[in-house]
Parts: C-alpha cells; sequence; structure tokens
C-alpha cells in the first residue's frame, strides 16, 4: 500500500516560495493502475519524486508497506528504492556509454548481484522486450522505440512492486505508445502498483484510476477541480 | 557490472578529455622521473669515479679548484717537488702511498692526451733519506684502497689503476690508457713518440671509465725534462689512513705544506652532494608545481565530467545509488587517472632519460623500477586530492533537479 499522508510541498524559487501541495492525503491500494493527468507545472513529476523516495516532502508523511520512507536513513532509501521502485523516465536516461544489456545490469549491479547473475537477468528481461537481438547496442544505436524498451527493461530488472513512469509515452509515435501501454498493462496484471504521468488522454484512459491536478499557481483553495478526482 | 569496468567504461567514452586532464600531470611526473633517473646514475658515475680514482687525500696547487681536478684540468700550475721530500721526511703518521705527479698535455696525431709522469714506488725506496721516515716501512693497507682480486697480483703494472702507486717503470717507458691505446691502436711493445722522445709501451691499463682513460704515465722525470718544467709537480695523490684521517691528518699536512690546498675526496663528494641537494630541491619545486597544475588540471576535468553527468548521477539515484556510490565511483576513477598518469609518465620519463642521458649528462642510463612507485604515489595522491572536492559535490547532487532539468 502507497499512502500520502497530509503532504505539503513548497519549493523556493528565486527566494520566493512556491507551494505546490498544500496538505494533501491519497491513498493507493496494490495493484492499482493510476495515471496522473494536470496542466505543466502543476507537480505531477514533483509527486511521482515523493512517491519515489527521491524527494522529501516539506512535511507530511509517504508511507509505502507501512514504513515512511524518508523517516528511513539515506541509504536505507536507497536501498527502498533499488528493492521496490521501478522508475522510468520521458527522456529515458540511459547511460549513454554502455550497452542496452549493461543499463539493464546497473540496477542489479547497485542491488549486489554478481555479474553472471545480472548478465542473466538483465538477458532475460530485455529478450521479453523484444531485443534479445539488440543487447550489445549503445543508446546511439537505437531507434527512441527501442530505447524506451531498454528503459522499460531497465526499470523492470530488480522486479519493482511500484513502477513509476514520469510520461513515458511523451517522445513516442502514437503506435509504439500504444505498445509501451499494452506493456504497462501487462506488469500490472502481475500485481505491481503502476503510476503513471501522462499528458495524452487515450493514455490517462486505459489506467484504472485517474488523478487530475490543478494548476498549482492558483492558491489551492481556488482550484476546480480539486486536486484528485478518481474515474 | 563492476564498479571497476563503469569507471573504465565512462573514461574510454571521453578519452580526449581525459587526455586533457591528464596533460599536466603527465608532463609533470614525465620530467620528474627522467630528472631522478638521470641524476641517480651521475651520482653513481661520479661515485665510481671517485672509488677508482684510489687516492683519498689530493695535494694541489693552491689556484686549483676540486673541479679543475676532477676533470683533469689541472695543466700550467705546479708547485715543487721538493714537498715530497718535505711529506716524506716529516712525522706524519698514516700515509700509506704517495703518489706525486706531473700533468702536460701532448698532442698525437691529432688526438689531445694529457702525459702525467708519476714516480714508481722503487724510486721512493732507494732515497735513502726516505726509508727512515717510515712511512713505507709500515704495512699497508689501512687506507680505503681495495684490492681487487686478480686484478692487482696479475699484473703489476695495473696496480696504477687502483693503488696510485707502481713499483717499477723504466725512464723510457709509458703506460697506456684505455682510450689512448684504443685510439692510437697502441699494443704492449709498441713503440711511441711524445715530446719529441722514443718510449715502449710497458702495459695498457685497464678501462677505468675515470680520466685516467685519456692519460699516457710516463716516468715523473722523463716529463718534468721534457716539457722543460723542472722538478715540479701538479698534484699529490695521497692514500691516507681512515682512522689517521679523522685524527686530522689533512690539516697536519695543510700545516706542513702551507702553499698548497690540501683537500679529501670526501670534500669532493660533498661539493658532489650539494649539486645533487639543489638538483633535488629542484625537483622539489617542481613537484610543488605538478602538485598544482596537475591537481588543477584533474580538478577542472573532474568538475566539468560531474557536470557532465548530473543527469547521469540523478538516474543512478533514482536506480538506488546512494550518495556514498556516488563517491566511490568519483574516487575510484581519480585513482584510475592517478594510476594512468602516473605509469604513463614513468614510461616517458624513463625514455626520456634513456634518450637524453648520454647526451646531457654523458653517461648511460638504465630505466629504474623503484621510480614507478614514487611516480604512482605522486600521481594518484594529487589525482585523489584534487577530485575530493568535486566527487563530493557529486555525492551531494539533489537528484531531483537533475532530472527536472530537460
Ligand atoms: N527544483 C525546483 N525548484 C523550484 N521550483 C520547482 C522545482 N521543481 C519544480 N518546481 C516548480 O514546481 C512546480 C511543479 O513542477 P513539476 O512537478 O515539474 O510539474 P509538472 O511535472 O506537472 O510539469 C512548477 O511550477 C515548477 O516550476
Ligand atoms: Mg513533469
Amino acid at each position: 500500500m502507497l499512502k500520502l499522508e497530509n503532504i505539503s510541498k513548497t519549493y523556493n524559487h528565486r527566494h520566493e516560495p512556491l507551494t505546490v501541495f498544500d496538505r494533501i492525503s491519497y491513498e493507493m491500494l496494490d495493484g492499482d493502475f493510476i495515471s496522473i493527468v494536470g496542466p505543466s507545472g502543476s507537480g505531477k513529476s514533483t509527486l511521482l519524486l515523493m512517491l519515489g523516495g527521491m524527494m522529501s516532502p516539506s512535511s507530511g508523511k509517504v508511507v509505502i508497506d507501512g514504513e515512511s520512507i524518508y523517516d528511513l536513513p539515506p541509504n536505507r532509501r536507497a536501498e527502498f528504492r533499488r528493492q521496490k521502485i521501478g522508475f522510468v523516465f520521458q527522456t529515458f536516461n540511459l547511460v549513454p556509454y554502455l550497452s542496452a544489456l549493461e543499463n539493464v545490469q546497473m540496477p542489479l549491479f547497485l542491488a549486489g548481484l554478481s555479474e553472471v547473475e545480472q548478465r542473466e537477468r538483465a538477458t532475460s528481461v530485455l529478450e521479453r522486450l523484444g531485443l534479445g537481438a539488440r543487447l550489445a547496442h549503445k543508446p546511439s544505436e537505437l531507434s527512441v522505440g527501442q530505447q524506451q524498451r531498454v528503459a522499460l527493461a531497465r526499470m523492470l530488472a530488480n522486479d519493482p512492486t511500484v513502477v513509476l513512469a514520469d510520461e513515458p509515452t511523451g517522445s513516442l509515435d502514437p503506435e509504439t505508445s500504444a505498445q509501451v501501454m499494452d506493456f504497462f498493462e501487462e506488469i500490472n496484471h502481475e500485481g505491481r502498483t503502476v503510476v503513471i504521468v501522462t499528458h495524452d488522454p487515450t493514455v490517462a484512459q486505459r489506467a484504472g484510476k485517474m488523478l487530475r491536478l490543478g494548476d498549482c499557481k492558483v492558491p489551492y483553495y481556488e482550484q476546480t477541480p480539486v486536486w484528485a478526482s478518481v474515474v | 557490472m563492476k564498479l571497476s569496468k563503469l569507471v573504465w567504461k565512462e573514461l574510454f567514452e571521453r578519452k580526449n578529455q581525459v587526455v586533457t586532464g591528464l596533460l599536466a600531470i603527465l608532463l609533470g611526473i614525465t620530467v620528474i622521473v627522467a630528472m631522478r633517473n638521470i641524476t641517480f646514475y651521475s651520482e653513481k658515475a661520479v661515485a665510481q669515479e671517485l672509488d677508482a680514482l684510489g687516492a683519498n687525500i689530493l695535494v694541489l696547487p693552491k689556484s686549483v679548484t676540486l673541479q679543475n681536478y676532477y676533470s683533469a684540468d689541472i695543466q700550467g700550475q705546479e708547485f715543487p717537488e721538493e714537498y715530497v721530500n718535505r711529506l716524506a721526511n716529516s712525522n706524519i703518521q698514516g700515509v700509506d702511498n704517495l703518489s706525486p705527479k706531473l700533468a702536460v698535455p701532448v698532442q698525437i696525431a691529432n688526438h689531445k692526451f694529457t702525459l702525467t709522469g708519476i714516480l714508481p714506488k722503487s724510486e721512493f725506496q732507494a732515497k735513502a733519506l726516505w726509508k727512515g721516515a717510515g712511512i713505507f716501512s709500515r704495512p699497508t693497507g689501512c687506507g680505503t684502497v681495495v684490492n681487487i682480486p686478480g686484478l692487482a697480483p696479475k699484473d703489476p703494472k695495473e696496480t696504477l689503476v687502483r693503488k696510485r702507486v707502481i713499483d717499477t717503470l723504466n725512464e723510457n717507458e709509458v703506460l697506456a690508457g684505455a682510450d689512448v691505446a684504443n685510439s692510437l691502436g697502441l699494443k704492449t711493445n709498441d713503440n711511441i713518440s711524445l715530446l719529441g722522445k722514443s718510449f715502449s709501451v710497458a702495459a695498457v691499463l685497464p678501462q677505468t671509465g675515470t680520466v685516467d682513460d685519456s692519460r699516457i704515465f710516463a716516468h715523473l722525470h722523463t716529463v718534468q725534462q721534457l716539457s722543460g718544467k723542472g722538478k715540479v709537480l701538479s698534484v699529490i695523490e695521497i692514500v691516507g689512513c681512515c682512522d689517521q684521517i679523522s685524527k686530522g691528518l689533512v690539516s697536519k699536512i695543510n700545516h706542513l705544506l702551507p702553499e698548497t690546498k690540501v683537500v679529501t675526496i670526501g670534500q669532493i663528494v660533498d661539493t658532489q652532494i650539494k649539486t645533487n641537494q639543489m638538483m633535488s630541491s629542484l625537483s622539489l619545486v617542481f613537484i610543488a608545481i605538478i602538485v598544482l597544475v596537475g591537481g588543477a588540471g584533474i580538478a577542472n576535468y573532474m568538475y566539468a565530467n560531474v557536470r557532465e553527468r548530473r543527469r547521469e548521477i540523478g538516474t543512478l539515484i533514482a536506480l538506488g545509488a546512494g550518495s556514498g556510490f556516488v563517491l566511490r565511483m568519483f574516487l575510484y576513477k581519480a585513482i584510475l587517472l592517478g594510476l594512468v598518469g602516473g605509469i604513463s609518465g614513468y614510461l616517458l620519463g624513463t625514455l626520456l632519460a634513456l634518450l637524453l642521458g648520454p647526451r646531457i649528462a654523458g653517461i648511460a642510463v638504465l630505466p629504474m623500477p623503484t621510480l614507478i612507485i614514487w611516480a604512482l604515489m605522486i600521481s594518484v595522491i594529487i589525482a585523489v586530492s584534487a577530485s575530493y572536492f568535486p566527487a563530493r559535490s557529486a555525492a551531494r547532487l539533489d537528484p531531483c533537479t537533475t532530472l527536472q532539468e530537460i
């Protein structure tokens, strides 16, 4: 279970405080498939980073499987990310000087697996994504769609229980985008919680629940619709 | 994947930047290694030369410097031969061997050599006056001269090479130094004409690696006569007893012969040591410059590298890397850079020393494997300290800002 308890987030933007979230609470169940939508600057990425243990809220708690992750010491939180969280970025963020296989090995390496295990697991995940013939290719030698699949394989390598994706289809054509959504659906059916930030209504529609964020520059109490609405 | 593999791959990806970043430290290590290597072998050459000299006290004309003597450039200044008698007739204890010499330049077939007049030991003993002095009546051997087994007993002429004395030498005989014999094609019993007189070559001396190799030795009195200088000497080489030297032998001789300059080989060694100290303080200055310039080069490269890899660092953190991992990754890289700089600096420096040694110092230089330890230590320490702050800044990066910026 993934719980946001009374979360506030205030950025210091050029010495001006900018409140993106003000005392919000929300609960995601295990196996939920949730899309987060909202205008640019509404705090979608911020929310995702807070959920992933990457950015601490100004106040409030993020509780995953009973543990308040920002009360953990930083190295325990890093371990938590290694074990439970899978991130996907809009820009893929593949390591440019590593091959597809090595990119997928990275989370396994960080989790302390032996090189043999890393290679076996990474190969099988890449094969699952149809990249068995591209193991030795560097990101620059792959098409955009293939790069995104490497990023998906890397996210899946550690067998995460929570998958957080920030606009994963933002730079893909509709066809590839649909394939990626098939993949998210598939891993959601395996029991993983999937949270996707998106601009694309067709993508958002495929999730079981939709979270709509308002414009954070408008004071919280004036926002319509309210920060979260479940479809 | 391993940390080492990750770091290597990144280094290879950006080779050119690495080379630029390492350039200063690489050049610095190269120069240090070359300098140390050449200095070591020139010190060794000097030590060998001094050892081969055999004598440990020199009596020189007042105006002659140690360097003049050392470079065999002592012609033109002399003192009376009578000083030998004064010395021999004194009650000074601890003189094992005396070797009075007169050096004059000669030219044979476009080659310039030094004709050195020496007095064979038999003539000291022939003089009744000297016998009583007791200088040679004591058992010899308390001086520093070492007998090389097989050399001295085999051929009595060769004792000149190590003991500075020779038992007999006729008025019409010469001993040829190795280089002289080589360039003139001389063999034992050949005849040679010097300053208008014909000599027979009594022996060709073995190679010593010193100025002796380009000298021809003849009887002192013959040389005095042929050069027309009269009863004069350019040097008296003395093998003094070490414990007597420490009891003031030098100042006693100085007192006895106030018009001369009496020096010990120790003083020559001291001058050499001073030169070497200058060299090593020079290399200290050099090391300081390298620390600054090389360190700045590496720090600059590292900061640029961290800046360039912000997004990658953010991604690694999202994948579960802790700040300790990021720090380790950059410090490991620093160690690798240090190793690369140290090893290539050592190789380049050694190459430079091998090429330049014979040219600038006139000595043969061999690679010195011990220098690689120094090269690596200096290089790694500089690289790691210069990388510490960039590495720490990488470990402290806020992954969110690096991921949010497009
Ligand atoms: N590191 C930051 N410092 C200051 N302001 C930030 C920072 N990150 C985001 N913001 C601001 O917070 C708001 C929400 O940003 P973000 O979560 O990236 O929105 P979204 O992903 O929905 O476009 C924006 O107005 C943005 O300018
Ligand atoms: Mg965003």
